[in-house]
């Protein structure tokens, strides 16, 4: 894989994130450091779906934190509603902050157990002195029947007071208490039941035609994220492989890393051939990434040209891009 | 065939401040001698409580558990703590969901690994680690050597749970208990795990009881399937069987929220509405009858008694889909 490159970048007036060669380093022992997010771009239009999938270590959690500046990033820039994020002053930055709001993969601890939920779906309204109390009690409402709870109930509970998903619905209301263009949505069902995966998916896409949000969904799951995405962007080692259609990469997947992904996910029927594991291994260490294509080390297809040259991303079918020297 | 695990009638209750808390109400499994059984079923639907209840790791005046467990001919289900301990490593072991917290953060791979073949096999130090580099070796991890001066800290999540699978198969038990072994790791990582799995219960003749959340995960690596709702089996037959013909709208249902590839991409997902039923308060009839979309008057009267077919399929419900067998 993985590759570098801007081929499948749509500039348009509808755009509203852009993220060019973002590069987040972290420090690694021995005073090395550690590329985690290398070069990678992409872009958002006004009303999409895209989903970030990729096997633990490949980047994409510190990606989705690296857009929201929550973490320091190394180089790069993002454009969040044609404004540079990475340039932009801390206070300034802060003014933008209700437009770009995070649900994380872990909903009970991403909530203050002390609280009442209704306290914790108001706190980002009190914070930005949005209202009244009572026109801030009245959104709460609002926003805890949006996400499927019943707010007479649920009000004056705790966290724990609650199931899993039930806290997810939670995380999900305070997200969207001030109403922002993005969310980023970073394994929202991974610690969820099967079960209950599917009321969060479904409630995701209500609230995103409800609110008329653009969401990113970061995910290791390709079966999860076929159903919510509009495009789907597969990393691996902090580098872009292939950037498609749901259908598309599912039906036609040209890079050997999406293959076994696809491959990886259980078919719920016993009486379809047994396949072995379609990937071997795990990914190499990134302080010390392999030369030219990341993935060549697990890849079925790899030759000396993958070690010597790292793919650019290349348009092999009308919005269909792959970063591989040997596209399948 | 003889079982080498067979638990009849078991019930396992909590006392809470808000009364009895039932998470088991009284079920039957048999897990045939080198068998795989997958025990399927929702958060709540007690069954991690069934299988600790089974090994009796369950302690404390607080449990009430009854009825007979009976693994390899000996009854165990009336043992305490201590004296069903003689049938773990050699017997029986268990696997769980979270290999970071299965393993002592501050001990080497080795002197974790060799514990158990020291203690139960009674094997000398050198022997021992001879014998764990073979076990790491034969979980399929990369350098068995140089993993076992590591610390569990040093190890992926994938590489924790196969350290947590050579630790349990040591001492080559007849029966594993794996719950949940696969659902906090990445899918190319699940695939690899489960397939491990199947192949160390073939080369050992090892029986295996598979809990999981994911009928996907069950259906290629399972001989039989029991599914549980609110402490109670709902389902239970021949895994091919139960794929082929599922009685329990329960088992549709969960069955059908299965992401799946081939599924269209924007629409809605066919999901389960509502939640378990309070297991402090359980209501007269059908546990999933508030749930489920075929319900009829009659489901929210009584609790259907499990059918068993001709066949061997067993399923609880007035009204299954495509008919009684």
């Amino acid at each position: 894989m993985a590759g570098s490159g801007k081929a499948h970048m749509r500039p348009s007036a509808d755009t509203i994130l852009s993220v060019e060669d973002l590069t987040v380093e972290f420090k690694a022992a021995g005073g090395s450091s550690v590329k985690a997010v290398s070069g990678i771009s992409f872009d958002l239009v006004r009303g999409e779906t895209l989903a970030v999938v990729g096997e633990s270590g490949c980047g994409k959690s510190t990606l989705g934190k690296a857009i929201l500046r929550l973490i320091p990033t190394s180089g790069g820039s993002v454009r969040f509603d044609d404004r540079d994020l990475l340039a932009m002053p801390e206070n300034e930055l802060r003014q933008m902050r209700p437009a770009m709001q995070m649900i994380f993969q872990d909903p009970v601890s991403s909530l203050d157990p002390r609280f009442s939920v209704a306290r914790l779906v108001e706190e980002p309204l009190a914070i930005w002195e949005r209202g009244t109390p009572e026109e801030r009690s009245k959104r709460v409402d609002e926003l805890l029947e949006a996400v499927g709870l019943d707010a007479q109930i649920v009000r004056e509970r705790k966290p724990y007071e609650f199931s899993g998903g039930q806290c997810q619905r939670i995380s999900i209301a305070r997200s969207l208490a001030l109403e922002p263009l993005l969310l980023i949505c970073d394994e929202p069902v991974s610690a969820l039941d099967v079960s209950i995966q599917a009321q969060i998916l479904n409630l995701l896409q209500d609230m995103k035609e409800r609110y008329g949000l653009t969401l990113v969904f970061i995910s290791h799951d390709l079966a999860v994220v076929k159903a919510v995405s509009t495009r789907i962007m597969v990393m691996y080692l902090g580098k872009v492989c292939e950037v498609a259609g749901p259908d598309t990469l599912y039906t036609s997947p040209r890079h050997h890393y999406t293959h076994a992904l696809v491959g990886s996910v259980p078919l719920p029927d016993p009486s379809a051939p047994r396949a072995r594991a379609a990937i071997q291994g795990e990914p190499p260490s990134p302080v010390d990434p392999p030369s030219g294509c990341r993935f060549r080390t697990r890849c079925p297809a790899a030759t000396d040209k993958c070690a010597a040259e790292e793919p650019q991303l290349a348009e092999v079918a009308p919005g269909h891009f792959v970063a591989c020297h040997h596209p399948r | 065939m003889n079982s080498i695990l067979s638990i009849k009638n078991l019930e396992v209750g909590f006392d809470t401040p808000r009364g009895l808390l039932q998470a088991v109400r009284g079920v039957d499994v048999e897990v045939p001698g080198a068998s795989s059984m997958g025990i399927v079923g929702e958060s709540g639907s007690g069954k991690t409580v069934m299988c600790r209840a089974a090994m009796g790791l369950l302690r404390g005046s607080n449990v009430r558990r009854s009825g007979s467990v009976v693994f390899d001919g000996d009854e165990i289900g009336s043992l305490d703590s201590a004296d069903v301990r003689q049938y773990f490593g050699t017997g029986m072991a268990m696997i769980f969901q979270d290999p970071m917290t299965a393993l002592n953060p501050v001990r080497r791979i080795g002197s974790q690994l060799a514990e158990s073949l020291v203690i139960r096999l009674g094997m000398n130090k050198k022997d021992a680690r001879a014998r764990a580099a073979e076990l790491l070796g034969l979980v399929r991890i990369p350098d068995p050597e140089a993993t076992l001066r590591k610390f569990p800290g040093q190890l992926s999540g994938g590489m924790r749970q196969r350290v947590v699978i050579a630790t349990a198969i040591a001492c080559k038990p007849k029966l594993l208990f794996a719950d949940e072994p696969t659902t906090a790791l990445d899918v190319t990582v699940q695939a690899q795990i489960l397939e491990l799995l199947s192949d160390l219960r073939r080369d050992l003749d090892m029986a295996m009881m598979l809990v999981t959340h994911d009928l996907g995960v069950v259906a290629n690596h399972t001989d039989y399937v029991t599914v549980l709702y609110a402490g109670l089996v709902v389902e239970q037959a021949p895994t091919r069987k139960l794929f082929a013909s599922m009685k329990m709208p329960y088992t549709e249902a969960l069955l059908k929220s299965i992401p799946r590839l081939d599924q269209p991409s924007g629409g809605r997902m066919p999901m389960i509405g509502g939640r378990l039923p309070d297991p402090t308060n359980p209501e007269p009839g059908c546990p999933f009858a508030p749930r489920c979309p075929y319900v009829q008057d009659r489901c929210r009267k009584e609790v259907p008694p499990l059918t068993v077919a001709p066949d061997g399929h067993a399923y609880r419900c007035f009204y299954p889909i495509g008919g009684n067998a």
